[in-house]
């Protein structure tokens, strides 16, 4: 059997009103084990959230930059048009450079629906010339008109229609994000709230003692509210750390696609250090309005 | 300084008391008498406030108690020393951080007045407990480190509920002597007791009025006290 946990002094609460209330109990411990459950939580949801950013901002990247044009010819005028049609991009402003895709690259982008051992030969393919844009862009309007006169089997594709629905689902991922964050402080401040009415009920002998000798209502929830604001902030200390140290272990670029990138980047490692603080804000508003609001039901 | 004028108590639809009028004036020195729930201890609560009167009106330190706000009867509270029934102690802090309490709710620095507060628990004789806890402590001592916490603050009027009743007869006389002493310097004193042998020891130190509750309300004791 263990003797009880000594705090820091500074996380005491032992000095001014906060000494008043009783050092251990099972509503302190709950802040703490909250406090830092949440903030755990929290880390997650923040790395979760930056990562959909990431990856919102790579993908709309990826695709702005890139651009097909797809030829599509009766057999015999395949090989004129996409030369017509290599000709127009060479010559349009804003296009960076034009690669026509290999028969292996074509069957490459294929084999995920049709299978390894596609005979292209036999198939009525389109060329595709993968198209890269210069930083000032293409006009898009001017050069599907060109090619329309050039080679008329042609059609330019910006990836407008892919980008948009992707863009929107990486919001969305980085709202639920926020979401997350959201409720994660909701239901901090809730278990916070519940733990501090439990303490007041609990200890409504030592307030009853307090009231006899003239304290004011303000003078007791400040002993709570500090007890319970140093004990959210330190459990949520602990949470972030312990988050931060599971998502500084994840696999950074080892892995493909959205796990791959989890974990924090740069600056990014300082946003985790803002949750302490704001669990603290967060139980000092909660405990305050309990401890209010519980005094005020008794004289 | 407390005023009741034809006060009435209820709880839970039974009447407590009905028709309590009785003024404690400065200096005074009152016994409240009665059997154990007769309602002294609800005479002493609406003193200090802890309960409102169902009907009547009671005014404390000048002032309408029904119109005080939750600050102004806190720190009407400052202005009285209440010796609780049992005592009533914050245990895991100290007797002198508990004697001190009133001190440090009002805003002084307690250690400023460490020399006063040693004094104090001298006076009450527990000067060698000040380091103890409050469970550590016999009845006796609980009594006079409420009694010690109760005249800190030099209060206007001391309100003391049984406060002799878990001691032997010597430190009851001790504790009455302390409160005596006190009525002297010029605290009224209000004293709610069972015990008539307290009542009648205390009427050869100290001019007191004895009152006696019966059929719910507060009447003046017959001269047998």
């Amino acid at each position: 059997m263990t003797g009880p946990v000594r705090w820091p002094r500074a996380l005491r609460a032992d000095t001014g009103p906060g000494r008043v209330v009783p050092p251990s109990g099972f509503t302190v411990r709950l802040t703490l084990l909250t406090a830092g459950a949440m903030a755990v939580l929290a880390v997650f949801a923040l790395a979760a959230s930056l990562a959909a950013d990431r990856v919102a901002d790579r993908w709309a990247e990826a695709l702005a930059r890139t651009a097909t044009v797809r030829v599509a010819a009766p057999e015999g005028q395949l090989e004129a048009q996409v030369a017509a049609a290599l000709e127009v991009l060479r010559t349009t402003p804003g296009v960076a450079s034009a690669r026509r895709l290999t028969q292996e690259e074509e069957q490459a982008l294929l084999t995920p629906w049709l299978g390894p051992d596609l005979p292209l030969d036999a198939l009525p393919m389109p060329a595709l010339i993968e198209v890269t844009e210069a930083p000032g862009g293409i006009d898009a309007a001017g050069l599907s008109a060109r090619l329309a006169g050039e080679a008329p089997g042609a059609v330019f594709d910006d990836h407008t229609r892919w980008r948009a629905p992707l863009v929107a689902a990486a919001a969305r991922l980085r709202a639920l994000g926020l979401i997350a964050l959201a409720l994660i402080g909701g239901a901090t401040a809730a278990m916070v709230a519940l733990a501090t009415q439990a303490a007041l009920a609990a200890n409504a002998r030592v307030i009853a003692t307090l009231r006899l000798v003239g304290a004011r209502d303000a003078w007791i929830a400040r002993a709570f509210v500090r007890r319970f604001t140093l004990r959210a902030a330190a459990g949520a200390l602990a949470g972030t750390a312990a988050g931060m140290a599971a998502v500084g272990v994840l696999p950074m670029g080892e892995v493909d696609g959205f796990l791959g990138d989890l974990a924090f980047q740069g600056a990014e490692w300082l946003w985790p250090l803002a949750i302490p603080p704001a669990a603290a804000v967060v139980a000092f508003a909660a405990t305050r309005l309990a401890a209010f609001r519980v005094l005020g039901e008794t004289r | 300084m407390i005023e009741l004028k034809s006060v009435a108590y209820s709880y839970g639809g039974d009447a407590i008391l009905e028709g309590v009028s009785l003024s404690l004036a400065p200096g005074s020195f009152h016994f409240l008498t009665g059997p154990s729930g007769a309602g002294k201890s609800t005479v002493l609560r609406l003193c200090y406030m802890e309960l409102v009167p169902t009907s009547g009106n009671l005014s404390v330190f000048g002032k309408r108690a029904g119109d005080m706000t939750r600050d102004e009867i806190a720190r009407a509270r400052r202005r009285m020393g209440v010796v609780h029934q049992d005592c009533q102690f914050v245990d895991h802090l100290s007797v002198a951080d508990n004697v001190a309490l009133p001190l440090e709710v009002a805003g002084h620095d307690a250690g400023a007045q460490a020399g006063d507060l040693a004094d104090l628990l001298a006076w009450v004789g527990l000067g060698a407990r000040a380091q103890a806890r409050p469970p550590e402590l016999s009845g006796g001592e609980r009594q006079r480190a409420a009694l010690a916490r109760a005249v800190i603050m030099s209060p206007e009027i001391v309100l003391a509920d049984e406060p002799t009743g878990n001691v032997d007869w010597e430190m009851s006389l001790r504790l009455l002597k302390l409160l005596v002493e006190l009525n002297r310097m010029g605290t009224s004193v209000l004293i709610a007791t069972h015990d008539l042998a307290l009542v009648r020891a205390a009427k050869a130190q100290v001019a007191a009025r004895v009152l006696r509750i019966a059929d719910r309300g507060v009447q003046l004791a017959g001269a047998d006290l």
